[in-house]
Parts: structure tokens; C-alpha cells; sequence
């Protein structure tokens, strides 16, 4: 559903990403791993169509959307939990999430998009009218995921949904992130720092290096594989 | 005491009476006054603040922006009046119509002077802007004419208000209760509507309001007609206040009404409102009180202070919470 083929990025003279090639099916959950600074989250960002792709192709459902512009790209279903979370900080809570839906229309689905995500994440119902920017890291987090499934995506873009989260945190995080996945059969596409948590929560896996895929493969292969041991899960 | 006595006391009381009446009317006539010249102050500055709440520019050409406003309210004033039309109805007709022509005005400077500059360094919009003012008034005055011309005095005088005339006049109250309304707008515009949520989102973090599939271009042409429309109905509130207009008004005007913003903090809406009222009362006592020939020189002394000692406004946050 979603493939990326030779795809380079620029930020100035810098070249970020070096003839990317990374595909998705429908369904699957999908990571990236790599060192700081190899691209991923320029990645997410080529995707998203913040940062243009300066050569390549980018394919969502079989048509090219590397030429189009940030909101179109996001109406077309693709929905992004960026790095850093990026909560509007003087919204409510609940600004927040109508945010998230705001390329849709239909009330009456948003209001069940709403209660689910309440269900999904508790705390945030308590909280539904505290300015997004007094939320606790955690919160913030779980209140960036929620607010981009009420967008109801098609492909779900995560950058770094661990940082700086609690392991007890990040492991509820995971688990909720595999319940998407598994109940509206939403395609997952997880950056991910630890590559621990990630390759057991993916089914297939992308090492990133220098702005180039260098490996990928099924994660329960890549979790033995020797040279990503020793790289990326530290054994 | 006897009956020189009495009588002197009398009097003394009388005058002190009297005084006291005179010193309370003229108290109100400067609060009120204070008043009109804040809300016009207020209407220009949120054009100032909602431009860079988003953008992070300041908008030199905004106070030009008010003074076609004006230009375009008095020329559609003429005809009409040509054409037999009256007071209110040209009032409104031509307000309409500076609505319109500052909004398309507004709308054109940020296409063709600040959008093609939105990745370059801070200084080059900036100077694009100052451009765009010098431009624009003399655009207007070899268009024109460079000298004062008189506008019509279109707000009518109402019955009821004829014993305060002299303390606040009707075309005050027209004045006042018009950008109070026009404030309640947009007040309803930037809370409550999809519009509104789109500009609060992207001022906040215009990243993110893209990935949620905000048309951030749109949102900028959006801020930039509603400053516009705000400045037009003061450039056009004030010139029928005041009874004349050249090409210039702009400048002084601007300058004021960014001071309120800055005053207020800039980029907060109820910051430039509240900065508004602040300058326009303090004008208004300093020239009443104290002379009357430092009246610009105050706005400026007040600009340059807060700068120096107070950058983020009296409700401004923090660059630091900014982010
Ligand atoms: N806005 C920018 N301007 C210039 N260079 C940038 C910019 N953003 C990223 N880069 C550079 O592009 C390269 C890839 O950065 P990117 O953020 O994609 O890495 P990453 O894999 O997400 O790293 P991390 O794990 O640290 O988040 C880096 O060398 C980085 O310095
Ligand atoms: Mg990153």
C-alpha cells in the first residue's frame, strides 16, 4: 500500500536520504530502525510531504503522492505521530483530537472516534479539558497517538513512540499500537530507537544507515541476524 | 459670620461645584475619547498580531492597508453621494466596499511580497514589507494627491445623545460599538470555528497542523484578509470621525496600532485589544492632561519602553513558553 523507490531527500547541500526503497502492505506492521541521524525521520517526514522527495517516487494505494502537499497527503489517510510528539500546547485535550480529525466531516463517527480513544487511553478522559502543553510526557504521547487515529489513517506513521517514556509506559503503548493494527487492520509504520521492542512488535523490519536501507527483512530474522545484535540491540 | 461672610462661602462652594463638574465631564470626555481612539487602535493591531502569530512577520505595509481602506470608503462615498444615496446607507455601502478592496489588497501583498520569502532568512520579508509601505503610499499619492482631502462626515448624530454630545459623541458610540461587535466576530470566528481552529493550529506549531491536513497556505491568505477587513472598517470608522485623509494616515496609524500590539503582547488576539484601549486611554489623558503636543511622541516613548523593559507585552508569554 505503500512503497517508496528510489527516494532521496535534500535539507540544503545535505543529502539526507540516498535512493530509499521501502514497501508496506496493507496490515502489516513495519519498522525502521537505525542509528541517530541515518534519515528515518526524514523518512516519515518524504511521506508526509514535509520534506520533499528530490528524486524517487513515493506510492500510497498505487498512485504517486510525492508531488502533493502535506494536508492532501494527510486527507488521503496517512497519519503521523511525529517525533517529539508536537502536541498544540494551548489547545485542550480535546482541540487536540478534533485536530486529528480535522480533514473529516462525518460528526457522528468523530464522536465514537472520540469515545474509543478515551477507551484506549483512560487518563485522557480525566483530563479532557487540560491545555495539551501541561500534560506529562507519557500523556502526551498516548494523547499524539489518539489524536492521530481520530484522523481513522489508513497507514499510521510513528517516529519514536518510546522517547523518554517509562519501560511500563512504553510497553502499554506497543500493545495498544498492535490492537490498532489487529482490530481496524491499520498499516503501521514504526520508527523505532528500541529496536528491541520494535522487532518483536513488527513483522518485517528496515535497517537504516547513512541515509540507506542497508538491510531488511522478516524481524524474527533480523532479531538473530549477528550484525544487528551487535548494532542495534547492543549483545 | 455675617452676610458677606455667608455669601462668599456661598460662592466658594458653588465654584467648587461647578469646577468639580467641569474636572468630572472633562474626566469622562477623555476616558470615553480614550475609548473610541483605543478601539480603532485595537481593530488595526489584531491585523498586526494574527499576521504574526502565524508567519512571525511583522506587516509594516498593515497601516497602508487601512489607509486604502480609507481611500477607497471616501471615493465610493462620493459617487454615492453623486448618485443621491445617505448617510447610513453610504456609511455601510462604502465600508463594504473598503472591506472588500483592503481584503484583495491584503490578500495580494502576501502572495506576491512575503509567500515567495517564506524559507528565507527572518530580514528578507521584513524588508519586503517595508517595501511594500513605501510602495503602496506613494502608489496612493501620485494616484491621488498628497494632500489632505476632506472626508465625509458619514455617521449621523442621534436624538438621544444630543445632551452628551460634547462629553461622547454619536459618531464615537458608532465607532465603539461597531469594533466591539466586529471584536465579538472574531472572537466567534478564531474559537469556534473550523477556520479558527485551523489559525490557532498553526500558529502554534505549523508542522504539525499540516500533517493533521491543515491548507496552511490557505490559513495564511485567510489571516491576512481578516486583518485587512479589520483595518479597512477602522481606516473608514476614523477617517468619518476625523474628516480627513491623505496618503500618510497609514503610517502614523500603523505604527500606533503596532505599538498596542506590542503593548499587549504580539501574536495574542485579547493582548491586542487590551493594548489598544491601553494607548488609546493613555493618549488620550497624556494629551488631555498634559499637552496635546506630545500626543505622537507619547505612542512612540510608550513603544520604545516596553521594548526595552517589557518585549513580551503585558499578557505576552515568553519566547521561551512560545515553543
Ligand atoms: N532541518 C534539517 N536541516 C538540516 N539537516 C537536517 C535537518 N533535519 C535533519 N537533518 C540531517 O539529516 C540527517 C538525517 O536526519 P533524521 O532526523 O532523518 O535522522 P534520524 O534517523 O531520525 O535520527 P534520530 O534517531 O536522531 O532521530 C541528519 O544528518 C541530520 O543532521
Ligand atoms: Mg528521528
Amino acid at each position: 500500500m505503500l512503497e517508496l523507490i528510489d527516494v532521496e531527500a535534500h535539507y540544503g547541500n545535505i543529502r539526507a536520504l540516498k535512493g530509499v526503497n521501502i514497501s508496506l502492505s496493507e496490515g502489516e506492521i513495519v519498522t525502521l530502525i537505525g542509528a541517530n541521524g541515518a534519515g528515518k525521520t526524514t523518512t516519515l517526514m518524504a511521506v508526509s510531504g514535509i520534506v520533499p522527495a528530490s528524486a524517487g517516487e513515493i506510492l500510497f494505494m498505487g498512485k504517486p503522492i510525492h508531488e502533493l502537499t502535506p494536508d492532501r497527503i494527510a486527507s488521503l489517510g496517512i497519519s503521523q505521530v511525529p517525533e517529539g510528539r508536537h502536541i498544540f500546547q494551548r489547545m485542550s485535550v480535546m482541540e487536540n483530537l478534533h485536530m486529528g480529525a480535522f480533514t473529516r466531516r462525518d460528526r457522528k463517527e468523530i464522536k465514537r472516534d472520540l469515545e474509543y480513544v478515551f477507551e484506549l487511553f483512560p487518563v485522557l478522559t480525566e483530563r479532557r479539558h487540560q491545555q495539551g502543553g501541561t500534560l506529562s510526557g507519557g500523556e502526551q504521547q498516548m494523547l499524539a497517538i489518539s489524536r492521530a487515529l481520530m484522523a481513522r489513517p489508513k497507514l499510521l506513521l510513528l517516529d519514536e513512540p518510546s522517547l523518554g517514556l517509562a519501560p511500563k509506559i512504553v510497553k502499554q503503548i506497543f500493545e495498544i499500537i498492535r490492537k490498532i493494527n489487529r482490530e481496524h487492520n491499520t498499516t503501521v509504520f514504526i520508527v523505532e530507537q528500541n529496536a528491541n521492542l520494535a522487532l518483536q512488535t513488527a513483522d518485517r523490519g528496515y535497517v537504516m544507515e547513512n541515509g540507506s536501507v542497508v538491510l531488511s527483512d522478516e524481524c524474527s530474522k533480523l532479531i538473530s541476524n549477528d550484525k544487528v545484535r551487535e548494532a542495534y540491540l547492543g549483545i | 459670620m455675617g452676610k458677606r461672610g455667608r455669601n462668599l462661602h456661598r460662592d466658594i462652594i458653588l465654584k467648587f461645584n461647578f469646577d468639580s463638574v467641569r474636572f468630572m465631564e472633562y474626566f469622562f470626555e477623555l476616558l470615553l475619547g480614550g475609548l473610541t481612539r483605543g478601539s480603532i487602535y485595537a481593530l488595526i493591531a489584531l491585523g498586526y498580531t494574527m499576521v504574526y502569530g502565524i508567519i512571525e512577520l511583522i506587516n509594516f505595509a498593515h497601516g497602508e492597508i487601512y489607509m486604502i481602506g480609507a481611500f477607497t470608503a471616501l471615493i465610493v462615498a462620493s459617487l454615492l453621494t453623486i448618485y443621491g444615496f445617505h448617510g447610513v446607507s453610504i456609511l455601510i455601502l462604502a465600508s463594504v466596499a473598503a472591506v472588500i478592496y483592503s481584503s484583495a489588497y491584503g490578500f495580494t501583498i502576501e502572495k506576491i511580497a512575503y509567500k515567495p520569502l517564506r524559507r528565507a532568512p527572518r530580514l528578507s520579508p521584513l524588508i519586503s514589507a517595508i517595501g511594500m509601505s513605501i510602495f503602496l503610499q506613494n502608489y496612493v499619492r501620485l494616484a491621488q494627491t498628497s494632500d489632505f482631502l476632506p472626508f465625509p462626515s458619514l455617521i449621523p448624530e442621534f436624538g438621544f445623545m444630543r445632551d452628551y454630545e460634547h462629553i461622547f459623541s454619536s459618531a464615537e458610540l458608532v465607532i465603539f460599538i461597531a469594533a466591539a461587535l466586529i471584536m465579538a466576530m472574531l472572537t466567534f470566528l478564531v474559537k469556534l470555528t473550523r477556520m479558527g481552529m485551523a489559525m490557532r493550529a498553526s500558529a502554534q506549531d505549523r508542522k504539525m497542523a499540516m500533517l493533521s491536513g491543515v491548507d496552511v497556505d490557505r490559513v495564511i491568505s485567510v489571516t491576512f484578509i481578516t486583518g485587512s477587513a479589520l483595518a479597512a472598517v477602522g481606516g473608514v470608522l476614523i477617517a468619518s470621525h476625523i474628516g480627513q485623509i491623505n496618503f500618510s494616515i497609514g503610517f502614523i496609524a500603523g505604527i500606533k496600532a503596532f505599538t498596542a500590539a506590542v503593548l499587549g503582547g504580539i501574536g495574542s488576539i485579547p493582548g491586542a485589544v487590551l493594548g489598544g484601549f491601553f494607548l488609546g486611554w493613555a493618549e488620550s489623558f497624556a494629551t488631555g492632561y498634559v499637552s496635546s503636543d506630545y500626543e505622537d511622541v507619547f505612542a512612540f516613548a510608550l513603544l520604545v519602553l516596553i521594548l526595552i523593559f517589557k518585549p513580551e507585552g503585558l499578557i505576552g508569554r515568553s519566547k521561551a513558553n512560545k515553543v
